[in-house]
């Protein structure tokens, strides 16, 4: 078969034998899987990142502090398929708990991401001069409250460009989710190329959608470090 | 107002104030000087707890706020502070800075009100959060217009001169209606033709009767507008005195050497 007939027989699965719903169902997953999971991921890493940086004179910062050593420890010393398939056919199911693999490959993203978010956000907020913390602590402003108005915006600003990445990250990742039956992008093509015996271009195909999922993502990103960057301004 | 009591403070094995004694009335101005690494910093960072003694007692307003089961933001409402650097918020406006404190603080007091009213029978009027905001803003506004930076309330820090940063960050902890100011070094980091303007804002500060603790090198301010002046020296207060009799009478043979450095 010459190329052009291989794009051919693509495009017949894809249009006639409804192959376009399988990809836009996968690429809805994708997304759904990256996108929640990274809000996850800020959510729980902001909140492990803040525990890192409290003074730690009393117990219970103490011992939150080494909850969390071991919850990142954990999420970045194992692979992300092994976090999937533990929750998805051991932790799940040994707690009677029945989801839909969507939903666990949104947990174990969320999880897995929080990991490595709170040692960006962490570095984000190490980066904000400690003065800035004076100054909300001395107007009266409670730690939390000091974090979450002053601090944690200005580390977020700082991190934004490895928080990009991370999210990039994730997205690539999700090709992983098909091995507790996640129908995503792979999933999707993979049907295409085992109903026309021919992977060449459905294979491709995936990799350009890849390509320009991340190229919108990396626009996107520089756009909103832009908007952010109007307080450094002089005007 | 500030009763301190054998204040000491220790980083680790380092014993930096080895028995404070100061007693500050409302209307005081206490100037404190002493040659570098004496502990002026660590002594006007423990009067709000920005350091935690380790020990004696600070009683502010009646209470000991050293002890470590005070909730110390309550107090620090109270006490300003401004510091070397300014540290102004860099991702709040101008005007966003002097109201964020005051605006957070009201909210969390209307909030416990109005638990409080659901559970009591006499019930309480409590402000609106729209009000609370309005009357913040009104606040702040009408303290840039004393400092003549009305045209900047909308400019961020990163946009103003360093005695303008400055300025702001004194009206800033003013907005909270504080007992007492702290000012540690808070010329120290200007251009030396912003200097006069800083202090001339504390100088009015004083006269309009607030209490007020300095760090400082600024001698001149100290004579001028001192109502006490502090010698600290290797942890503990070694001079004590008014203005007039502390320049031209000091007692103390380190104080006598320590002017003669600086007065020269
Ligand atoms: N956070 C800290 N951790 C450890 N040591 C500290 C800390 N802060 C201050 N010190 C030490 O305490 C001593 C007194 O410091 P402090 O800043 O109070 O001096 P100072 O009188 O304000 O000096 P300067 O005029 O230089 O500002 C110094 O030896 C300093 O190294
Ligand atoms: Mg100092």
């Amino acid at each position: 078969m010459n190329f052009e007939a291989k794009i051919n027989k693509f495009i017949e699965i894809l249009i006639d034998y409804k192959g376009y719903v399988k990809v836009i169902e996968g690429l809805e997953n994708t997304l759904k899987i990256a996108i929640l999971g990274l809000v996850i991921g800020i959510v729980i890493g902001t909140l492990i990142a803040t525990v890192r940086v409290i003074p730690k004179y009393k117990r219970l910062p103490r011992v939150l502090n080494s909850v969390c050593t071991f919850y990142v420890g954990f999420f970045r010393g194992t692979p992300m398929v092994v976090q999937l398939l533990l929750f998805y056919y051991v932790a799940l199911p040994l707690m009677g708990i029945n989801l839909p693999s969507v939903s666990v490959a949104i947990a174990v993203f969320g999880l897995n991401s929080g990991a490595y978010i709170s040692e960006i956000m962490r570095s984000g907020i190490q980066s904000v001069d400690y003065g800035q913390t004076e100054g909300g602590r001395s107007v009266g402003l409670s730690f939390s409250t000091t974090m979450m108005k002053i601090v944690i915006p200005q580390a977020v600003k700082n991190i934004l460009p490895t928080l990009g990445n991370e999210f990039i990250v994730l997205i690539k990742e999700t090709s992983i989710v098909s091995f507790i039956g996640a129908a995503d992008l792979y999933v999707a093509f993979n049907y295409i190329g085992s109903n026309s015996y021919e992977f060449m271009v459905p294979y491709l195909a995936m990799a350009i959608i890849y390509i320009v999922i991340v190229c919108l993502i990396t626009v996107l990103i520089k756009f909103m470090e832009r908007s952010l960057k109007k307080s450094d301004r002089r005007n | 107002m500030i009763d301190v009591i054998n204040l000491r403070k220790s980083f680790d094995k380092n014993e930096v104030l080895k028995g404070v004694d100061i007693k500050i009335n409302k209307g005081d101005v206490v100037v404190v000087i002493g040659p570098s690494g004496s502990g002026k910093s660590t002594f006007l960072r423990c009067l709000n707890c920005m350091e935690d003694p380790t020990g004696g007692s600070i009683i502010f307003n009646g209470v000991d706020i050293a002890d470590p089961k005070v909730d110390i933001n309550i107090h620090r409402r109270r006490i300003g502070m401004v510091f070397q650097h300014f540290n102004l918020f860099n991702n709040k406006t101008v005007i966003q800075n002097i109201m964020l404190s005051p605006v957070l603080c009201a909210k969390s007091d209307r909030r416990k009100a109005v638990i409080k009213n659901f559970f009591s029978k006499n019930k309480q009027p409590v402000q609106s959060v729209a009000q609370i905001k309005k009357d913040a803003e009104e606040n702040a506004r009408k303290l840039l217009a004393r400092i003549g930076l009305e045209d900047k309330a909308d400019a961020y820090p990163s946009t103003l001169s360093g005695g303008q940063k400055q300025r702001v960050a004194i009206i800033r902890s003013l907005a909270m209606n504080p007992d007492v100011i702290l000012f540690d070094e808070p010329t120290s980091a200007l251009d030396p033709e912003m200097v006069g303007e800083v202090l001339e804002l504390m100088k009015e500060l004083a006269q309009s009767g607030m209490t007020m603790v300095v760090v400082t090198h600024e001698m001149g301010f100290a004579k001028e507008v001192g109502s006490r002046v502090v010698f600290i020296d290797e942890g503990i207060i070694k001079e004590e005195n008014n203005p007039e009799e502390f320049f031209t009478n000091p007692q103390n043979a380190r104080l006598k050497e320590f002017l003669s450095k600086v007065l020269m």
